[in-house]
């Protein structure tokens, strides 16, 4: 069985060194991905200087969907059978890949999310965005019938099935609330498993507070199309 | 003849130059392979739609009368307007394309470049 650990990184030189050596202690039977989505600082650098990860850099910015859509390509390709992915910024924590992937290596899931808000995180996130996640919430279990608590997380574990439909088909700007919807929608199990975040080391939030609206409206009216799409 | 008939005339040779100019000039574009025929279509459409209601007066009075405008100048704005928004809806198109195509290339040039590391090159 093999195993991919996906991390896009735009501008993550504070951060991603940390998250590399943490992903290799705790997952040490998992290949490593940065993909450095046309940084302007040393992340490509550090990166390779652990020796720890391959490094993929994308010569200009696509964004994060199109970053973690670079490690989909490349899992599908390599034949890579589970993939997970973790931010760059280190506020996900590596020690609890194992825990995200064991529902997959059971057979008891496709998709495994981890969320701040299953059982005991003490993770408090931005108002604006809190808001918006509850409103995915809902929109998942009226939509679909899914109890889907955190589908802003971009920690998740993916199997052959779910990476074989990613790989082709995965929106470009905030990614993660579709693509619950996709994978759901195409008939995969999705579940969420509680993770602790932590508050950012380096970097920035792809979310800024005037973005945030543009990110719901953006993420509707992705979900309305798929769902007229399914119609025909 | 009338001041008015004057005034008809002279605006009515204008519009047929002007729309003859605007013609030239696209298919002068598309020669030197400044544009390419697919975003030529809309501009020609739009150049001889201008020619024919310069050419003939009364169509403009007939469209006009035909969808309910009673002031035909009007017409005439509606007709521009809904030109110039197929041809800003055809770039929306274009660019979106363009957009996909970019990261694709992107993507694979990132592939790409890791594997020709991973073979002993340097990128």
């Amino acid at each position: 069985m093999r195993k991919i650990v996906i991390i896009p990184a735009f501008n993550e030189e504070k951060a991603i060194a940390g998250v590399l050596h943490e992903v290799r202690k705790h997952v040490p039977d998992f290949d490593v991905l940065v993909i450095n989505d046309g940084s302007v600082d040393g992340t490509s650098k550090i990166a390779r200087e652990t020796g720890i990860a391959s490094v993929v850099d994308l010569p200009k910015n696509v964004g994060i969907g199109g970053a973690v859509q670079t490690g989909f390509i490349y899992a599908v390709r390599k034949g890579y059978d589970i993939a997970v992915q973790i931010d760059g910024d280190g506020q996900h924590n590596p020690e609890e890949i194992s825990r995200l992937v064991d529902p997959i290596l059971k057979g008891e899931s496709d998709v495994v999310i981890g969320s701040r808000f299953v059982s005991d995180s003490s993770f408090r996130s931005s108002l604006p965005r809190r808001l918006g996640i509850k409103l995915f919430t809902l929109t998942n279990k009226i939509l679909l019938q899914e109890n889907i608590t955190d589908s802003t997380s971009g920690f998740r574990a993916y199997n052959k099935k779910a990476l074989d439909i990613l790989f082709r088909d995965y929106p470009d700007d905030y990614p993660e609330p579709e693509a619950v919807y996709i994978l759901i929608k195409s008939g995969l199990r999705v579940i969420e498993i509680g993770a602790t975040m932590n508050e950012r080391q380096g970097g920035r939030s792809s979310i800024t507070f005037h973005k945030s609206l543009f990110y719901m409206v953006k993420v509707f009216l992705a979900i309305f199309v798929r769902m007229m799409k399914k119609k025909k | 003849m009338g001041m008015d008939d004057v005034q008809g005339i002279r605006i009515q040779i204008l519009s047929i130059i002007g729309s003859i100019l605007l013609i030239i000039f696209i298919v002068e574009l598309i020669r030197r392979k400044r544009l390419r025929e697919e975003f030529s279509i809309l501009w020609l459409a739009m150049g001889f739609v201008f020619l024919g209601v310069a050419l003939f007066r009364n169509l403009l009075d007939r469209f006009s009368f035909m969808i309910g405008i009673s002031y035909p100048p009007t017409a005439l704005f509606l007709i521009l307007i809904i030109g110039l928004m197929l041809i800003l809806m055809h770039f929306s198109v274009a660019i979106s394309e363009l957009k996909e195509a970019n990261k694709k290339l992107v993507q694979e040039i990132g592939l790409m470049k890791l594997e020709a590391e991973k073979k002993g090159d340097k990128p």
